[in-house]
Parts: C-alpha cells; structure tokens; sequence
C-alpha cells in the first residue's frame, strides 16, 4: 500500500496523422509540397535535367521551347532546363546554410545577451547598427571586398540576416527570465549553462523555427539579387539570379531566358514563405511577421 | 509604452521636460547607430580577407598600383589614426574619391541621386496609396474572399522577387502592348509627361512588396482597433463608413503602419539598387553595381553611409513626431 497515491496518468492526446494537419493546414501542405519536390529536384538533377547545364551549341543559341529543349536555349545554346534545374541546387543550398547559420549565430548570442546585462547593452548597439544597413548594400560591399564563391555568398547574406534573430531570441530570453520557473531554477543551484539550455532554449524554439524560415525565404531571394547584379555566385555555376542576368540583353528576343528561372524562384520562395505562415499560426499566433 | 490612469490632456512644465528628454534619448542612440554603421563600414574594407589595397586593386593589378592606393587611401598608418582621419572627413562631408575616375564620391553621388530620389519617392507614395485601403478594406471584411485574395496577393507580393516582376511587366507592358518604354529615365525637369511614362513600370515594380508589407500590417492593427466600442458607437450614431474607417480607426492604428512604413525604407532602399537596374536608371544603384564590377570600394563605402543615414533619420523623424502627436507613447 503506498503512502502516497500514484499521480494519475494523464491520458495521452489522441495522435492525428498527417493527413488531418495538412487538411486542416492546406497552404502548408501546398509549401511543404513544393518544397519538397524542389528538394528532390536540387538532389536528383542530373537525372532529371536531359542535357549537361554547361555544354555550350553555339549553332542551336536562342531556340525558344521545343520538344527537345523544353525551356529554350539561351545565347550560347545551353539548355534552360537543364539550367533551371540545376540552379535549384545553388539557391536551396544557400537559403537552408543561411537559415542555420543565422539561427546558430542569433539563438546564441541572443540568449547570452538576454541574461548578461552589460554584454547585452554593447550587442544591442552593435545590431543596431547592422540593422540600420540595408541588406542587399551590406551583402554587395562584402562581396566586393572578397572573391567571388559561394561561401563568400552566404556569409554576405548571413551577417545582415543576425540582428533580427538576435533581437527575437533576446525578446523571449528577457520575458522568460522574469518567470517564476527560472527563479526556482537559480534557487535550486543551478548554473547559469543549465538554466540556458535546459530552462530558456527550449521555449525560444517555436518562434525561432518560424523566424529561421523568413530569413531562407529571404536569403534565397538576396542570393538571387546578387548574382543577378553581378556580385553573387560566380557565372560558371549556373543559378537563376546568374542565368536572368545573361538572358536580360535578350529581353526583346527570348522571354523564356527570363521567365522560366523567374518562375522557380519565385515558386521555391513561395514555398518556403507559405510553409512559414503555417508554422508560425500553428506555434506561436502572437509572432508579427517582420521580413524586411 | 504604458498606460496609467487617465490623465487631464495638459502639457504642463514636466511634460514637456519629460518629453523634450525622450526626444534627446532619440537623438543620442541614432549617433550611436550611426557610429556603428560607420565602424562597421571601416572595419570591413580592413577585416576582409588580405591586403584591402591588393582587394581594390583588382586581379591584375601590379605592384606599384597596390602601392599607389595604398598610399592614396593612407593604408599604410595605424589603424585607430585611420579611423579618427576617416571620420573627420566623414564628417565635414568628404567621402573619398573614386578609385576608378578620382572624382570626389560625394559629387557623383549628387549626379545621380536624382532619379533614385524620384522612384523612391514615387513608389512610397503609390505604395502607401494602395496599401492602405487595401489593408483597411481587408481587416473591415475580414475572412471574406476579398480578404483573402489581398493576403495571398501580399503572400505573393513577399515571394516573387523585384527583378522577376520587374521582367514580367517589361514583357508584358512595353516589349509585347507597347504601352510604356522599356527602359531609361527622363527627367521630370525636362518632360513632366515623359518622366511618368518612364518611371511607372519600375515604380509598379519597386511597390509590390512594399505594398504587400504595408497591407499586411494595416489589416493586422486595424482588426486589433476595429472591433472597439467606440467604433460601434461611431457607426450607431450614423457616421458615414469611411468616416469611421479612416477617421476614427485608422488614427489609432497608424503607429504601428507608420512605423512599418519607415522601417521597409530598408526594403526600398535596397530594391531601388535592382530596380534601376532593370530599367537602366541612372540613379545610385546603377552607380553601386558598376562600382562592384569595378571593386570601387571609396563609391560602395559612401552609398552604404549616405543610405543607412537617410533610413536612421527617416526613423528618427517618425519616432519624433509621433512622441509629439501620440499621448499613448508620451506616458
């Protein structure tokens, strides 16, 4: 006979599949959708493009749509669907480094500053300050103080991306910090480590998953910019800003060097911004959407 | 902001003191900002990988041209008299020269902000012309079709990036209706007409994701005023609707639209660099992308610092007279 009576087992929550979310939640599934069938076209491009993405045809420049070459060639007789493919793996790659670098970098300087008050006052002006530089101008002075790669791209986009990660991560740090479940934390011992990743980090997450998908949305869309301006991934690698940069001279001529790798990245960019909406109604409904 | 017990709408002696404080707060955190930009912007050119001088100098750049700008840029002093030396001129408005053309940044900055200056302004205007109603008209039928058709349309607004848009209305409006030039600016100094034709297609452009910003938050803070009893006793007395939508809600829920307004002049500000080059305008952006190809890095420094103040003081202005016409902010 125990003394003391066994808490009741809270029953457990009845589990819904899959299929009842994304009915409930049609633009994330249509996101999540998109997103993942870029995903398997950014991994299985080589199968799926009919034609190497570089090999140049200077007899067949300037085709529009045909059967055998879907989206046209472009003015050396490259293939754009090849092309258009393959620069799925450029932009995802860069927009998902980003999104996880930027969340690494806020979560823990964001989390250190919320705690220590006057590191806090140094960083908040330092971020301050790199809010206060436009992206893009930020991005192309890196740029064009380094050589042209794409590592060079994602760090140009990851710094302008920090302050506002830092700022939200901080802003849930500082409400947190006032609760009563940190103060039993800290009476019962525990360090200043623990109550950071036991106590605080787990409840940064939801608006921290939502936030970290503005910023790929984001970084997909500066990368492009970039590459179009002519300060981004280098020309060799064919992404879609590279590609609508060459085929702007052809303007007049041939639409389909523009239109088709406009149409991808605005279709992944929507993709990723849809499936952020979503996550941020389901997680955290107070979120205000601040994707500059 | 805090709200306390209702006060008697006075401005007595230490209001205004306490209000006069909050503004000179204002004004001493945007030096700071500004410091900080202009740190950050000095720090990059030395915290790049190698010698900055060989940066600029380019690829193929020899010896003695490294040497030279070296010399030029005074790279070869100590770091902190470098900083000091830069920021004096900063100050007394001398950007540095040009490596490319040796003309002084500052005056070909002022050649080209002309044009920069129009399409921002034009497209803030149509923006905030669109957006507003837009929004409003939105949070008044919230969940109707027209309600959702504007979310998805600032959705869409938020995904299709600048340039992509920006091609979609070249084809379809001057290369294939022929309606509007394709690109090119004329000046609104030499033909009024001229200068609306050349800057409708970038500023339709530009607006779009201004416009999806500014609706966004418009519906947002109208739906938190809109359901308020005033309101309902603003309709019962028999005001007209749009007395009391633009009247009686939209002042209460600006602070928030104002506020978001002078924030997307980041947004603005970095799509007028893609935009004018687009339509080949001749406004700083076209300036800063050619600067890239050149590695013009005295050209980038001074756009970067001209921009990001006009956006500091932009804010600066708003936080201002809104401190001035909201007593909600002022307790």
């Amino acid at each position: 006979m125990a003394l003391v009576e066994p808490l009741p087992v809270a029953e457990p929550v009845p589990q819904r599949g899959i299929a009842f979310w994304l009915r409930r939640y049609p633009t994330v599934a249509a996101g999540l959708v998109i997103l993942t069938l870029m995903v398997l076209v950014a991994v299985f491009a080589p199968w799926i493009a009919n034609a190497d993405p570089g090999q140049i045809n200077p007899r067949n420049r300037l085709r529009p749509p045909s059967a055998t070459h879907w989206f046209g060639t472009d003015h050396l007789g490259r293939d754009v669907f090849a092309r258009a493919i393959y620069g799925t793996r450029v932009s995802l790659f860069v927009g998902f480094s980003v999104a996880l670098l930027s969340t690494a970098i806020g979560l823990s300087v964001g989390l250190v500053s919320g705690f220590l008050r006057r590191l806090d006052a140094v960083v908040m002006r330092v971020m301050d300050g790199l809010m206060a530089i436009p992206a893009i101008l930020l991005a192309i002075a890196m740029i064009s103080l380094s050589r042209a790669s794409i590592r060079t791209v994602i760090v140009a986009i990851t710094i302008p991306e920090i302050p506002r990660m830092v700022r939200l991560v901080r802003s849930v740090v500082l409400t947190l910090r006032e609760q009563l479940f940190i103060d039993a934390a800290v009476s019962l011992g525990a360090g200043l480590g623990r109550i950071l990743s036991v106590h605080i980090l787990p409840n940064t997450l939801a608006p921290v998953v939502v936030q970290a998908t503005y910023v790929c949305a984001s970084a997909i869309i500066i990368e492009a910019i970039l590459s179009f301006l002519g300060a981004g991934t280098p020309p060799d690698i064919p992404s879609w800003g590279n590609m609508m940069a060459e085929g702007r001279t052809y303007v007049l001529v041939g639409w389909w060097l523009l239109l088709f790798p406009g149409l991808f990245l605005s279709l992944v960019v929507l993709a990723v911004n849809l499936l952020g909406d979503g996550l941020r109604e389901t997680l955290d409904p107070r979120l205000r959407r601040a994707n500059l | 902001m805090r709200r306390s017990a209702p006060r008697p709408e006075r401005c007595d002696g230490a209001d205004a003191a306490a209000m006069l404080g909050l503004i000179l707060r204002r004004i001493g955190s945007t030096v700071i900002v500004m410091t900080v930009v202009a740190l950050f912007v000095f720090a990059m050119l030395h915290l790049a990988p190698g010698d900055p001088a060989a940066v600029i100098a380019g690829d193929i750049a020899t010896q003695e041209d490294i040497a030279r700008i070296r010399s030029k840029l005074g790279l070869d002093r100590p770091l902190w008299e470098q900083f000091l030396v830069w920021l004096g001129h900063i100050l007394t408005g001398d950007l540095g020269r040009s490596i490319f053309s040796d003309r002084p940044v500052v005056e070909l900055i002022g050649q080209r902000i002309e044009p920069t200056l129009a399409l921002a302004t034009t497209t803030m205007l149509f923006s905030v012309i669109v957006a507003v109603p837009l929004g409003i008209f939105a949070a008044w039928r919230a969940g109707s079709w027209v309600d959702r058709l504007v979310m998805s349309f600032a959705v869409l607004g938020f995904s299709v990036p600048v340039f992509v848009f920006a091609y979609v209305l070249i084809i379809v409006f001057a290369v294939n209706l022929k309606w509007l030039p394709v690109m090119g600016y004329v000046s609104f100094r030499d033909d009024f007409g001229g200068f609306v034709r050349s800057i409708a297609l970038p500023t339709l452009a530009l607006g779009v994701t201004y416009i999806a910003l500014i609706a966004r938050i418009t519906r947002a803070s109208m739906l938190e005023v809109i359901h308020q009893d005033y309101i309902r006793t603003a309709h019962a007395k028999g005001l007209a609707l749009g007395a009391v939508l633009f009247r009686h809600a939209l002042k209460p829920a600006s602070v928030p639209i104002v506020t978001t307004i002078g924030i997307g002049v980041a947004l603005l500000i970095g799509g007028v660099v893609v935009t004018e080059s687009v339509f080949a305008i001749p406004g700083v952006g076209r300036l800063t992308v050619d600067a890239i190809l050149r590695r013009d890095y005295p050209i980038i420094q001074g756009v970067i610092l001209i921009f990001s103040g006009i956006y500091v003081l932009i804010n600066l202005v708003i936080d201002i007279v809104y401190t001035l016409l909201d007593p909600r902010i002022r307790y």
